[in-house]
């Protein structure tokens, strides 16, 4: 592997860097897209199955088959441009919605020392990328020139950057325990402790000391990405799909696309900051990607029965819920930790 | 900085597959122009006016107080990622956190007046 892999570094010479990051991004994203297919199929058979229905199973055996021609369907469908849209920016839209999205992956490690750019700044790099999605919905939004889309845009972007103020405070609590921004190291750093030294790491992960942090995190995570029950930007029953009532085939994907790789993020995030990554809850099974896969699936699989379980917020609620419970939360919790860790029974030392 | 190349080759690659997917639904989708269609939704109405409408003064209230509150954020980030090292140091500690949270009670106090002025209710 390492002679096959020189050679090809002597051949390709300065370009020999990019193709190796291609390489990875490849690798990454393949697997991820994949995901974001599957969990689509995933959310409509296990809806299905909480409403005692069976959910689509046509397409190919058990309906396996039916990402696959969701998507070849929306490819050949024709990409609608309303006549009063600005064209260049109904385009940039999802582009915009999208690229972030997946351009957050760059700094996430899935196992140790799996991770394409292994930033000391991650958390910074991560909570920077995710607020330019807003950027998307809001250009989409305005581009587009129709009132639902405009509405929904408005909506989307205020329940978005207010969801964001309760993030930010959270992930200073994470910071203040782990001391550092990198995000594999915030995951090593949870595998260690006393309950960790006694066989038992996961009472030695973030999420016991910061609870509170950890719930209002995920939660703010599902406002984040406009999922139900937070999804009243694409309020069916008022403003139809919110910010992308114009748009079809391709361009609709995208969003789509954009709104699963967030999903997916949410609950890699979820499960790094505070359930420990990769590592093994327990010390007599060994630490790895499949740990982070399981991790990430239960918080998957969360999002989905929230959203077959509960009815949509009022916008007012979904607004007081984001500035008037979590923040303050986030605000005390945090000063609880400081002051934690200033007092002798300060279990990060 | 040698660790941010693969973010920009990251950002090429994810800019690429948010155009692409649109440039081949432009070729191979079918186009059938109609006027109706182009038109803007509006459930079945001819569009009564520019979509350009006044909107809620409160969504632009919620920017300005995103920005003050994600600004605090970002002041505190190097705080959050320095105390406990300045904990093991030993006695600025104290005064690390005296500071911060002197901080925080300017950002409370304001985030009090907005809540009394009734800046986060939305009716």
């Amino acid at each position: 592997m390492n002679e096959w892999l020189s050679l090809a570094q002597g051949w390709l010479g300065p370009a020999w860097p990019v193709v190796w990051n291609v390489l990875k991004i490849i690798v990454l994203l393949v697997p991820l897209l994949l995901a974001v297919a599957y969990l689509t199929y995933a959310e409509r058979k296990i809806i299905g199955y909480m409403q005692v229905r069976i959910g689509p199973n046509r397409v190919g055996p058990k309906g396996w088959l039916q990402p696959i021609a969701d998507a070849l369907k929306l490819l050949f469908k024709e990409v609608i441009v309303p006549s009063q849209a600005n064209k260049v920016l109904y385009f940039v839209g999802p582009a915009m919605a999208l690229a972030p999205s997946l351009l957050v992956w760059a700094a996430v490690p899935v196992n140790d020392g799996w991770v394409i750019a292994d930033l000391d700044a991650g958390l910074l790099f991560v909570m920077a990328v995710i607020s330019l999605e807003v950027y998307g919905v809001i250009i989409a939004g305005w581009a587009s020139n129709s009132k639902y889309a405009f509405l929904g845009a408005m909506r989307a972007s205020a329940q978005m950057i207010s969801y964001e103020v309760a993030m930010g405070f959270g992930l200073i609590c994470v910071l203040l325990v782990s001391g550092t921004l990198n995000l594999s190291e915030i995951v090593r750093q949870q595998g260690t402790g006393w309950f960790a030294d006694h066989g038992l790491s996961f009472l030695s992960w973030n999420w016991l000391p910061l609870l509170p942090i950890a719930v209002v995190y995920f939660i703010s995570g599902v406002a984040e990405t406009n999922r139900a029950p937070f999804d009243l930007p694409e309020g069916e029953s008022e403003i139809v799909a919110g910010h992308m009532v114009e748009y079809s085939g391709m361009a609709f994907a995208l969003f789509f696309l954009a709104e699963y790789a967030n999903m997916i993020l949410v609950s890699f995030l979820t499960s790094i900051l505070f359930f420990g990554g990769w590592l093994s809850p327990v010390a007599f099974l060994p630490d790895g990607l499949h740990w982070l896969l399981i991790k990430a699936s239960v918080f998957l699989f969360l999002y989905l029965w929230i959203r077959a379980t509960f009815p949509r917020f009022r916008y007012d609620h979904v607004m007081r819920l984001g500035w008037k419970v979590f923040v303050p939360i986030t605000i005390v919790w945090l000063l609880v930790v400081a002051v934690w860790m200033l007092t002798p029974l300060s279990i990060w030392r | 900085m040698e660790s941010y190349f693969p973010v920009l080759v990251f950002l090429v690659v994810a800019l690429a597959i948010g155009v692409l997917p649109m440039v081949f639904g432009w070729i191979l989708g079918s186009r059938r122009p109609d006027p109706e269609k182009y038109s803007p939704y509006e459930c079945g109405f001819e569009p009564f006016e520019d979509a350009r409408i006044k909107f809620d003064v409160r969504y632009y209230l919620i920017a300005i107080l995103f920005i003050l509150f994600d600004l605090e954020i970002a002041l505190l980030f190097p705080w959050g990622v320095t105390f406990n090292e300045m904990i093991a140091a030993g006695a600025n500690a104290w005064y690390a956190f005296t500071t911060v949270l002197i901080f925080l009670a300017v950002l409370v106090l304001g985030y009090a007046v907005e809540w009394k002025n009734g800046a986060l209710d939305w009716e």
